[in-house]
């Protein structure tokens, strides 16, 4: 359908009024929501994610998109009211305890929002209690943790060995970064993933629901 | 010598700021601390602020800073102060122009010398750093460079200072990673001077302390700030604003920030105690917006740290940055032109203290092999800073006489007197030799020359001179923290 390209096209152009005045007439056009956020909003998403990756645009063109599709949604929400607005999953953000580090985690969750998941953040220096109750409690899907230091990434296996402890393990996937950690110590730990930048941490991230 | 000789200074000097430059940066980042203010995470420094006359929230730990407050510590901030080894000897002048190298500090990990491959750092791995470092002679200091990964966490910051302080006598840049680690780290220098006030009077360790970009203080770096000023332990402020992302994007705005933030360190640590000895630092970086990265080796990243040296001048305050380490993941090309770029600007800005060598991967890396080559590069560096100056040249006759007679000056008075003060004479990692001779003795490359040369430094090593007394009592203080996170021994080393 041309709109919902033009809606996908406006927001790779991080040009938010257009994108929720498209969104307006899609709906006026009695599209469905469903296919507004999908083939307009998310779909437009992930070409400027592509082009993240391949430099033709740059983190603060991504974010200008990712602003402007939360217009497009602004006009979505009212219309999923019973289920809320589809996400891709629900994730529970940190750094672990010990760590202020807090500047790639953030920018992790910020372009895992942008790709359609919702994300609670609890920000840094996060307790295992802390990572493991929350993502009960809201139901999460994923856990990702942070950690910049050598002294704070052992945190990281005490969250995942409450899990286990929880028998949450499995059902609650796990993924962690930062510059201390690697895929080799995700293995070790028995985290089911390890991202090294944001597009990659969403791409993994997206691997983990695949999963289930 | 004519008198005009006398009253030129050879020190070539790069500036990049003027003094109105200067003045407004300064007027607008306290205009910044004034209106904005910092957050500060510790109950105790928002107590100490708030009976200085700072506007204190206690509920949001905030305070905003007055100019009364500001100008009151800046007062009493020293001008200079210097270091001395583990022996007492003088070693560090921190004052004007003077310049020091030091190498990288706190990597994650190490590149292997003979595979080339990162992996995590070990004691042996630490031992063969103090070793090295001890006879590099461009590098002034050491510095904690690495974190061994078998001992256990909580001493890990502790461990490599007490490892520092037994085999290399030279002073040490180092930090602590928690509130508790700063007491052992104080003990271990205390054992080494005798007694508080010996430390206090030669300080032997620059702690780095991190304010947390945008205008924020976490209580572990915080306290780590009051409780070195306690025992005039010298603390090098690291602001680390990142240009575009947690800063301005451009280089002034960037330098607003870093001058809120540092002067903000400096109110804690002044107010805590008069005269405490801080170095005007940092660690900015701008932000690489497509890889999500700090690139100590960009020149925007480079231009900054020289021109709040220049503020850090402006103010009187001796100056300290992250500059002369590369990103690159080996030692490579590019691992040089970063290296080499930092490290000639950061002389000719008359950084005081220059921390760098050895690092690679976004301060995430050291490499022995790098450190040596490094070594070299700091060497020219420092040639550079000498200038260009007369020395029995005029009248030039005579010399010139001599050289028509003898047809060389190879062993002229004039050319003993001067070869190895004039002329730098890089160690065998820099090629000099004729092609030939270089094919002849087995065409190596420049890692070949310099894992040979680490080889032959580590070997040749002499244990530093601090007494055995001292050195069993740092094992005791250490060995006695080690059990209080359970673990029963050290590793096993051979002093
Ligand atoms: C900026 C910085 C700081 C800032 C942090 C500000 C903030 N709000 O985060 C400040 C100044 C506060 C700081 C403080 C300290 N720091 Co620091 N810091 C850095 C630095 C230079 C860059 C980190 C960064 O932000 N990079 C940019 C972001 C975008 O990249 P990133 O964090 O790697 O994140 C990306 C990926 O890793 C991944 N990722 C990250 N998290 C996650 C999570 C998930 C779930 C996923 C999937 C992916 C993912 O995606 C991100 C986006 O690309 C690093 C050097 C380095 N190489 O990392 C040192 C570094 C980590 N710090 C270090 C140190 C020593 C400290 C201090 C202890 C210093 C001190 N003595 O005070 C204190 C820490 C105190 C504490 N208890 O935490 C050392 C660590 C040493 C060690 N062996 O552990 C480093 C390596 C530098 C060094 N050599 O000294 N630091």
């Amino acid at each position: 359908m041309q709109i919902l390209q033009e809606i996908s096209e406006v927001l790779q152009s991080g040009n938010g009024e257009k994108v929720a005045a498209l969104t307006k007439q899609a709906i006026e056009k009695e599209i469905l929501p469903k296919d507004v956020l999908d083939k307009g909003l998310i779909a437009g998403m992930n070409i400027v994610g592509e082009k993240y990756r391949s430099h033709d645009l740059f983190l603060p063109e991504v974010l200008l998109a990712a602003k402007a599709m939360y217009a497009g949604m602004d006009i979505l929400k009212p219309l999923f009211l019973k289920d809320g607005i589809p996400t891709l999953g629900r994730v529970v953000m940190g750094t672990v305890q010990g760590d202020i580090h807090d500047i790639g985690k953030n920018l992790v969750s910020i372009m895992l929002r942008g790709a359609g998941f919702d994300v609670i953040d609890l920000g840094k220096d996060v307790s295992p209690k802390k990572f493991v109750e929350t993502a009960r409690k809201e139901k999460a899907r994923v856990i990702g943790m942070s950690a910049l230091l050598t002294t704070t990434m052992v945190v990281m296996k005490r969250v995942i060995d409450l899990l286990r402890k929880e028998g949450l393990q499995g059902k609650i996937k796990t993924i962690i970064g930062g510059a201390p950690v690697s895929a080799e110590f995700a293995e070790q730990i028995g985290a089911d993933a390890y991202g090294y930048d944001s597009m990659n941490s969403v791409d993994c991230i997206k691997r983990l629901m695949e999963k289930e | 010598m004519p008198n005009s000789n006398e009253m030129f200074n050879p020190r070539p000097v790069l500036k990049f700021l003027d003094d109105s430059i200067i003045k407004k940066i300064i007027t607008e980042a306290r205009s910044i601390l004034g209106n904005l203010g910092v957050e500060i995470h510790n109950k105790e420094i928002l107590s100490m602020l708030h009976d200085h006359g700072a506007k204190v929230d206690m509920t949001k730990g905030h305070v905003l800073l007055t100019d009364d407050v500001i100008d009151d510590a800046l007062k009493k901030t020293p001008r200079s102060f210097k270091l001395y080894d583990v022996l007492g000897n003088e070693t560090h002048d921190f004052s004007g122009y003077e310049v020091h190298f030091t190498p990288g500090s706190a990597a994650l990990n190490i590149l292997d010398s003979n595979t080339q491959e990162i992996r995590r750092p070990t004691t042996e791995d630490y031992v063969r750093y103090a070793k090295l470092v001890s006879q590099l002679q461009n590098i002034a200091s050491q510095s904690t460079a690495f974190i061994p990964a078998d001992v256990h966490e909580h001493i890990s910051d502790s461990y490599r200072l007490y490892l520092s302080l037994l085999y290399c006598e030279k002073p040490v840049v180092t930090g602590a990673f928690t509130v508790e680690a700063f007491t052992v780290m104080k003990e271990l220098q205390v054992a080494v001077r005798g007694d508080e006030d010996g430390l206090a009077a030669k300080p032997l360790a620059v702690f780095s302390c991190c304010p947390t970009s945008p205008l924020k203080w976490s209580e572990v770096t915080s306290q780590n700030v009051v409780d070195c000023a306690r025992f005039s332990i010298p603390v090098e402020f690291i602001s680390m604003p990142l240009s575009g992302f947690m800063a301005p994007v451009t280089l002034v705005g960037t330098l607003v920030q870093h001058t809120a933030e540092t002067l903000s360190g400096i109110v804690i640590s002044q107010l805590t105690k008069p005269g405490a000895p801080v170095l005007y630092g940092g660690s900015p970086a701008i932000f690489d917006v497509r890889y999500e990265t700090t690139p100590m080796g960009a020149i925007g990243t480079q231009m900054i740290d020289c021109a709040y040296n220049e503020i850090g001048k402006y103010l009187g305050i001796p100056t300290q940055a992250y500059i002369s380490l590369s990103d690159a993941k080996q030692l490579d090309a590019q691992a040089g032109l970063e290296s080499s770029m930092g490290a000639t600007l950061a002389a000719l800005a008359g950084i005081n203290n220059i921390s760098g060598p050895g690092m690679l991967d976004f301060e995430s890396c050291q490499s022995l092999e790098k450190l040596l080559l490094d070594n070299e590069i700091c060497g020219m560096a420092l040639r550079l800073t000498k200038g260009i100056q007369p020395k029995e040249d005029f009248p030039a006759l005579p010399r010139f006489e001599e050289l028509l007679k003898e047809q060389h000056l190879l062993i002229s008075e004039h050319t003993q007197k001067y070869l190895k003060e004039e002329l730098y004479f890089p160690g065998p990692v820099i090629d000099r030799a004729n092609r030939p001779r270089w094919q002849d003795e087995g065409s190596s490359t420049l890692l070949q020359r310099a894992q040979k040369e680490v080889e032959k430094l580590i070997e040749h090593y002499a244990p530093s001179r601090l007494p055995d007394t001292i050195k069993r009592e740092l094992t005791k203080i250490m060995s006695e923290e080690a059990r209080r996170c359970g673990m029963s021994d050290l590793p096993r080393i051979d002093v």
